[in-house]
């Protein structure tokens, strides 16, 4: 129990250190540059602290839950030996986790928008929300198919950077082909899929599996999974521009 | 009163978002695996600091940073405000009189990415998987400054209308380069990186600067020159890490003192 404590100490005092450079670039852009006076000085105290103890309290959970929930399933699957559940799961993590992610809702429904006013689909808010809807499901599959590959990739022991770069030069070739509208949504939708608590989960999952199969090394095979998870969606949704 | 139902609510908005994966996870290891979850209490325990914990940073983050942030970068791109910093009439604004917005994007991608819990994670992680070789502090130092680079490069982009293309064709090309120079070690991680960094606290800072930015540049459309810099902040850190551990094989092999990185990797290689 003390050493709980003292861990969660120390996790707030490293929140704070975190958070040091926002302070200190919003309090000199506002002494000197903007001069305008801020509103509502106790608020922004409050919400500060608030900060500070969410992140401390994150971090602490992400050791205790997080990390070893991860790493045990992966280790668990490995020495179960089936390729078919691993595939199964590294597929439903990364669909589950991304279908109801918030910031891909906000950027699909920000996406229809767009095709709506270039013509793509029809302006109506049915039509929308169909567009939405589909770009929405096209990135969690993008994103379970991401994990399967990744996994696989670490079982197969394949090369990263090959794989990669040979699908950022698919994502080049896409580009000169999609329609002008869907290619600065595809970008940023490969970066809005990999949420706070997703992140730790995958990293963990990729480590632990590397670090339990026989010849793979868990720094130059276990991390590379949120690399194909940025990945796929840029390249499901310029095909999903192209088709649709 | 109110403060209290509002942190609440967030609180519970955490929960729906992490309860799911949570009862997957327990669901897998029950059915699939077998047996009862192993650490099963301290697991329990875990989840909730991790649910009140997001509750609190996203409470705090609505109450400070993001209105705040937005507030700037709408006084920062306020036409006003250019046309009094730069002295000119509004036709003849150029790239260059934006040049605080180019400070804030820079310093503000910086310091949001130093705040990321999920970056914290990875380096976490890759500190105790490399034995310390790559330090948590270091690792996030060399992605802050990607996305501060990367984030300020897009909005040059926006403000001078060039194809979004051709920076991230050019981005990658040198991060072929760098893959092909850098110790392998760093690599699956510095691509981990890019998706890395752009979750909570940066994405929602960084799109409301590119939209404000879309809308205050004659000429720009928010809707089809406002995206983008996400991707700018997730191609950066790649190259930002792939030269960090760059500079590390270099210092190494200059000072020949303790195991160096490459030596390790031979060695690591030679096991395979």
């Amino acid at each position: 129990m003390k050493d709980s404590i003292r861990a969660l100490a120390k996790d707030a005092v490293d929140a704070m250190r975190d958070l040091l450079p926002i302070v200190i670039v919003i309090g000199v852009f506002q002494l000197f540059v903007i001069r305008q006076p801020v509103e509502g000085l106790m608020t922004l105290v409050t919400g500060g602290l608030l900060v500070v103890a969410g992140l401390a309290f994150f971090i602490f959970g992400l050791r205790l839950a997080l990390f070893p929930i991860g790493e045990g399933l992966a280790h668990s699957l490995a020495s179960k030996g089936s390729v078919f559940w691993l595939i199964a799961f590294a597929f439903v993590l990364g669909f589950g986790t991304t279908v109801a992610e918030p910031a891909l809702i906000a950027v699909a429904a920000e996406a229809a928008t767009v095709a709506a006013e270039a013509g793509v689909t029809a302006n109506t808010q049915a039509a929308m929300d169909s567009y939405a809807y589909g770009l929405r499901m096209t990135v969690a599959l993008a994103v379970g198919v991401a994990l399967v590959i990744g996994v696989f990739r670490i079982i197969a022991g394949w090369s990263l950077p090959m794989l990669i770069i040979g699908g950022y030069v698919l994502v080049l070739i896409l580009t000169s082909i999609a329609p002008p509208e869907i290619i600065g949504i595809a970008y940023d939708s490969g970066g809005v899929t990999t949420s706070t608590v997703t992140v730790p989960l995958v990293t963990a999952l990729g480590v632990g599996l590397a670090s339990s199969l026989k010849g793979r090394n868990p720094m130059l095979d276990g991390f590379g999974l949120i690399a194909f998870a940025s990945l796929t969606p840029i390249l499901f949704v310029l095909v999903y521009g192209i088709i649709v | 009163m109110e403060f209290v139902t509002n942190v609440l609510g967030f609180i519970a908005g955490s929960a729906l978002d992490v309860l799911p994966i949570a009862i997957f996870l327990f669901a897998f290891q029950w059915l699939v695996i077998g047996g009862k979850m192993p650490n099963g209490k301290q697991i329990v325990v875990g989840f909730f600091f991790v649910v009140v914990g997001l509750g609190l940073f996203l409470v705090g983050l609505e109450q400070t940073l993001f209105p705040l942030g937005r507030l700037m970068a709408g006084q920062l791109t306020d036409p006003q405000f250019l046309l009094e910093t730069a002295g000119r009439v509004a036709a003849d604004l150029t790239w260059e009189d934006f040049y605080w917005v180019y400070i804030f994007a820079a310093a503000i991608g910086f310091s949001t990415t130093m705040a990321e819990p999920s970056l914290i994670a990875v380096s976490i992680k890759a500190n105790a998987v490399s034995g310390g070789a790559i330090g948590v502090f270091g690792l996030r130092v060399a992605v802050a400054i990607g996305v501060g680079v990367g984030v300020s490069l897009g909005c040059y982009r926006i403000i001078t209308g060039l194809p979004l293309h051709y920076f991230i064709a050019g981005g990658y090309l040198v991060v072929i380069a760098q893959t092909m120079m850098a110790p392998k070690l760093i690599v699956p991680l510095a691509y981990d990186s890019g998706g890395v960094t752009t979750s909570t606290v940066t994405v929602p800072l960084v799109t409301a600067l590119g939209l404000g930015l879309a809308e205050a540049v004659p000429g720009r459309s928010a809707l089809l020159d406002g995206f983008g810099l996400v991707a700018f902040a997730s191609l950066f850190p790649i190259i930002a890490v792939l030269a960090y551990g760059q500079l590390a094989a270099m210092r190494n092999r200059r000072s020949k003192t303790g195991p160096d990185k490459q030596d390790r990797q031979r060695e690591q290689e030679n096991a395979l």
